[in-house]
């Protein structure tokens, strides 16, 4: 649906329009109010728990070590390096060449959510849900499950923005303009998660 | 001269029924279908204040044919006590989230803005006819809360936890009615937030040529700002909302403290904090008391320059006030939770900057008057309703100035007193707004004109009416009279009872003179006089098109601008107005580059 109104209103559709403010073109403009709203949305979120952490007499620390979400960390930070790759590509006409790293950057998407459903698994075998866990207060569980399970749906949402948004540029459908947009929301997914990384996992480390 | 071979319609003009009218990707279209949605829910959000009015006013009253409404909520056709908080939570929120938001800022936003900006069309038509259709749906999910389960909830617009968040536990409607509530709310934020999307970039990259910044309309700056508030403010009532409804569906418990007995019972919740519900909402709710009035401002100083014939004393000045209202509305919102249990200093950390803003406020209200002052001004329906909605929000507003010191507060907050004030500022002004928009732009939006004799009386009972229900609310607050009680039985609240009968009256007749309104609007769009297509002799771009206007808004030739939105009477020009599109020279050494 929306895909449409991507391609057709663009930058050069306007006949006697004035220059677009600032240069940024209608559908990039979206896309970072987009992430303006998006990142409200996240702040909520997070000081949603942090009030509740804050409020929680017996708060768990559950984590025991940092490789897994290091390793998470290392693939989705080299992600966004991949991405720049991408797009750089695509701004000089390297049609091959976006395509490539635009698709590696998805695996690595895929792979960190993978590494991330795998530590929800074991979580959830230790006996974690939604509403209980065995560490201390059930919102532990809850916020982490919330807000991590916010992250892989973007995660996830943004997989799926690459590899179609790839393809079609692929096909000649979509413009290094485009690719730029996606990668945009790309960054500020990972951006997100280094909130994410400090707030929800190195605070709850055990010592 | 500027290029005129490609207008480049973004999309051509449909030609089947359900992409012309139901379906539509037009914003104008779009924009009907907004306001039609607003009417809709403004009369039902008013025939449900009238049964609370006659309930408040004789509370033994049967109201015949209530009980096909809910049997168990009005047996004998009398409301229960829980009853009545289901209405009062249904009046406040259908009111606030679908009249006050829709139709000043979505309903006649969404059809004019992208004309006064000179563009053709908003740059994303489907998410803009998806914004409605969401809110569409988002309606009928609240709508349909009455129909199943045990009615609605009771929990106020608010929805203040524990109690929206233990479910059927807390009494009627609070099981399935606050699940639908918070879904219904959560649908409306994705609405408002495509809408908000769309409105940015409009005005931001689809101006014409020659429509700097500074030359847009009051009109598309209020338009402009308010979406920038609706844009973050959208955005966390959002998650809000999902986070109330996994307390319900998944077994979470963010806004349940442990602990927690109700009916004798403990409640197997623990952990969660019932203070952060009120941060996550009113995080949102300043702001919207902001969505509702901005717009508002912005059509008042439209419709008011208009009728002067003579610019406000500043073009920038107001613009730069809304802006502020809007930055500070973000820091203001604690002043809702004086009474909550909130740190004390932290009351006084929000105090300070609502004091703060009541200065752009009254910046806002000056130039008004300012302006009017020695003015020669045209009476009509549509500037009546402008000096009505100054002067509501000015007595609306004054009382803002006792309720933002905490140590008043704490008296005022439970009691009518506060319901009067946000009536006043926030209600009754923002309808003005609407009806002045409705009056002013019916022309261009049908082609015809509304009556002007029905529409002043429609003025005068609705300004009198309005002070008569409302007015009275801070006496009662004052007296100590309680905020949502269904009932007076108290010693000090009985000999209150005879001003609650006054106030259901006026109630009562104000609403009748809404029904003018009604049968005025739906008349006139089929037998109301044919109009030229600018009637009002005004200066903006959207009396520079055809009536109706065009699917492109303009034709085969898009505007260029020349001149600042407001040339009313400039000296040694051609006529006592000087339209944007005139390319006619005139010296006006205030004009906007």
């Amino acid at each position: 649906m929306s895909q449409a109104d991507l391609t057709l209103h663009g930058h050069s559709t306007a006949g006697a329009m004035a220059e677009p403010t600032f240069s940024v073109p209608a559908k990039k403009m979206a896309m970072w109010l987009f992430i303006i709203a998006d990142t409200a949305t996240f702040a909520g979120c997070l000081f949603a728990y942090g009030f509740i952490r804050n409020a929680s007499q017996n708060w768990p620390r559950p984590f025991h070590s940092i490789t897994n979400v290091a390793v998470m960390t290392l693939i989705l930070l080299t992600s966004s390096l991949t991405m720049l790759v991408g797009v750089k590509a695509a701004q000089a006409g390297d049609k091959p060449k976006a395509f490539r790293w635009i698709m590696i950057t998805a695996v690595a998407g895929v792979l960190f959510a993978a590494l991330h459903l795998r530590e929800w698994m074991g979580m959830i075998a230790e006996g974690a849900t939604l509403f209980h866990n065995p560490w201390g207060t059930p919102l532990f569980s809850s916020l982490f499950f919330s807000i991590t399970g916010l992250h892989l749906l973007h995660v996830t949402g943004g997989v799926v923005a690459l590899i179609v948004v790839g393809v079609r540029y692929q096909g000649g459908r979509y413009k290094a303009d485009d690719i730029e947009i996606t990668g945009l929301y790309w960054h500020f997914v990972d951006l997100v998660w280094m909130f994410v990384v400090p707030l929800v996992y190195l605070l709850n480390l055990s010592h | 001269m500027h290029d005129m071979s490609a207008p480049a319609a973004h999309h051509g003009a449909p030609t089947s029924f359900i992409r012309k009218h139901v379906f539509s990707l037009d914003h104008k279209v779009i924009g009907k279908q907004y306001y039609a949605l607003a009417l809709l829910a403004a009369l039902i959000g008013m025939a449900l204040s009238w049964i609370m009015r006659i309930h408040l006013g004789w509370g033994n009253f049967a109201i015949p044919g209530l009980h096909l409404l809910s049997s168990t909520g009005a047996p004998g056709n009398v409301l229960t006590p829980e009853y009545y908080l289901q209405l009062m939570t249904m009046h406040g929120t259908i009111m606030v989230f679908f009249v006050l938001t829709t139709a000043p800022f979505a309903a006649f936003g969404n059809f004019f803005l992208p004309i006064q900006t000179g563009a053709e069309d908003m740059p994303f038509p489907h998410f803009n006819m998806m914004s409605f259709w969401v809110t569409f749906v988002g309606f009928w999910v609240l709508i349909a809360s009455f129909f199943v389960g045990d009615g609605p909830t009771l929990g106020g617009w608010t929805q203040y936890a524990p109690l929206s968040a233990i479910g059927s536990v807390g009494g009627p409607g609070q099981g399935l009615g606050v699940v639908l509530w918070a879904t219904s709310i959560a649908i409306f934020c994705i609405g408002q937030l495509l809408g908000s999307l769309n409105f940015i970039t409009t005005t931001l990259d689809m101006r014409c040529k020659g429509m700097s910044l500074m030359r847009l309309p009051l009109t598309a700056w209020a338009w402009f700002i308010t979406s920038v508030m609706g844009l973050t403010a959208f955005a966390v009532l959002m998650p809000a909302c999902i986070l109330l409804i996994l307390d319900h569906v998944a077994g979470t418990s963010f806004f349940v403290a442990s602990n927690l007995v109700i009916n004798d019972q403990v409640l197997p919740h623990s952990g969660g904090s019932t203070l952060l519900w009120q941060h996550l909402f009113w995080f949102f709710g300043h702001p919207e008391v902001y969505i509702a009035i901005v717009p508002g401002m912005g059509i008042v100083s439209h419709v008011l320059i208009t009728n002067m014939r003579k610019p406000m004393l500043s073009h920038r000045v107001l613009i730069y006030s809304m802006a502020a209202l809007a930055v500070l509305s973000y820091m203001v919102y604690g002043h809702h939770m004086f009474v909550s249990g909130m740190n004390p200093v932290s009351s006084l950390a929000f105090s300070f900057p609502t004091l703060v803003i009541t200065i752009p406020s009254t910046i806002v209200v000056l130039m008004w008057l300012g302006s009017l002052y020695g003015s020669k001004l045209q009476i009509n329906s549509a500037s009546l309703f402008s000096l009505g909605f100054i002067s509501m929000f000015i007595s609306g507003g004054v009382s803002g100035f006792f309720l933002a010191q905490p140590s008043i507060d704490i008296m005022l907050h439970a009691t009518y007193f506060v319901v009067g004030h946000f009536h006043l500022v926030m209600g009754v002004a923002a309808m003005f707004g609407i009806f002045a928009g409705t009056y002013f732009w019916f022309p261009k939006m049908t082609g015809r004109m509304m009556s002007e004799p029905l529409g002043k009386a429609h003025f005068w009972l609705s300004f009198v009416g309005a002070y008569c229900i409302f007015m009275p609310f801070h006496y009662l607050g004052i007296a100590g009279n309680v905020r949502r009680y269904q009932a007076f039985t108290d010693d000090y609240l009985i000999p209150l009872i005879p001003v609650h009968k006054f106030i259901t009256i006026a109630a009562l007749i104000t609403g009748f003179a809404q029904l003018i309104f009604v049968y005025n609007l739906i008349y006139s769009r089929f037998k109301g006089p044919v109009e030229t297509d600018n009637p009002w002799q005004g200066t903006s771009l959207e009396w520079s098109t055809a009536t109706p206007p065009p699917h492109n808004n303009f034709g085969a030739t898009m505007p260029v601008v020349y001149h600042d939105p407001y040339q009313y009477s400039v000296e040694g020009a051609s006529s006592d107005f000087v339209m944007q599109t005139s390319p006619e020279k005139i010296n006006n050494p205030n004009e906007e580059k």
